[in-house]
């Protein structure tokens, strides 16, 4: 199954619905794609709903990786909402769970972008 | 193509893939341990990446692991399948993978191989290190090492080997 992206705007907040895989060949290329289209459309505060990606391997990882990285670069936030158990353990193992700013309430995520 | 006493067991998704005109064996002369066994060799690609994790889930789920483990143990065994194809091959059309997956009564066996340069496991740096903890890839190995129990490199020259081990309990059911 490959990963779909719905994007909506909130308060100034990109969202950034996602469902799906992130692997290799499937939803890595979309995210790298669907923030680059944000960060050209002069957005830089998106914020990725993850609640219904079921599945993420090493490459989907170093995706999300890149995606913080190239928003911070560009003097924007990306923020993690949503994430399910499965995501969540990962984040967990590879160190990354406090790297990431990671809500779990669309709302309290929405007023925590700097204004 | 003719099977030995270990298809019985083998997971549907062994079947699509011969049928598919993957090429695919297994071996009769099975030690006694062994409840079964089968090998593929398969094209560089990420259909092959799907292929082998499927199936590695269903080898897992077989031999009585719970949902959580066997989607653990399909997804090291996808990110070894991904090292091959990737690294190993680099989708080289020309080179193939090969897994085997092996059922024994203390443990799942499952053994990746690629035709590539040869991977050093003591030359990755360490995906937990601040320095590399930003960094966009290197991360599916710790991942393997962190769901198997045990993780063994063989270079083939030219070529890896990657064994992924996950031991079984003794109360475990499946076959």
């Amino acid at each position: 199954m490959s990963m779909k992206v719905q994007t909506r705007q909130v308060d100034g907040v990109t969202i950034l619905d996602l469902s799906g895989r992130i692997t290799l060949g499937e939803g890595s290329v979309t995210i790298r794609d669907a923030v680059r289209d944000v960060l050209a459309k002069g957005s830089n505060k998106i914020l990725l709903n993850l609640a219904e990606i079921n599945y993420i391997d090493s490459s989907g990882i170093g995706e999300l990786v890149s995606a913080f990285t190239t928003v911070k670069n560009s003097g924007g936030e990306l923020k993690l909402l949503n994430l399910t158990k499965k995501v969540h353990d990962l984040l967990q193992i590879t160190k990354l769970y406090t790297v990431f700013d990671v809500k779990d309430d669309e709302a309290s995520a929405i007023s925590s972008f700097t204004k | 193509m003719t099977f030995g006493k270990s298809t019985s067991t083998l997971p549907s998704s062994l079947s699509s893939a011969t049928a598919d005109g993957y090429e695919g064996s297994a071996r009769t002369a099975l030690a006694d341990s062994t409840t079964s066994r089968v090998s593929f060799t398969l094209d560089s690609s990420l259909d092959s990446v799907n292929k082998v994790e499927l199936t590695a889930e269903e080898a897992a789920q077989r031999a009585g692991f719970d949902e959580e483990t066997a989607t653990h143990v399909a997804m090291a065994v996808r990110e070894a399948a991904v090292n091959a194809v990737l690294h190993g091959n680099a989708y080289d059309p020309n080179k193939h993978i090969t897994a085997s997956f092996e059922t024994r009564s203390d443990s799942l066996v499952i053994r990746v191989t690629d035709q590539g340069p040869g991977l050093d496991p003591d030359s990755i740096p360490d995906p937990l290190a601040p320095e590399n903890i930003l960094r966009g890839s290197g991360r599916g190995i710790f991942l393997i090492r962190a769901f198997m129990d045990e993780v063994h490199f063989r270079q083939l020259h030219p070529g890896t080997e990657l064994t992924l081990i996950k031991h079984r309990t003794p109360a475990q059911p499946g076959n």
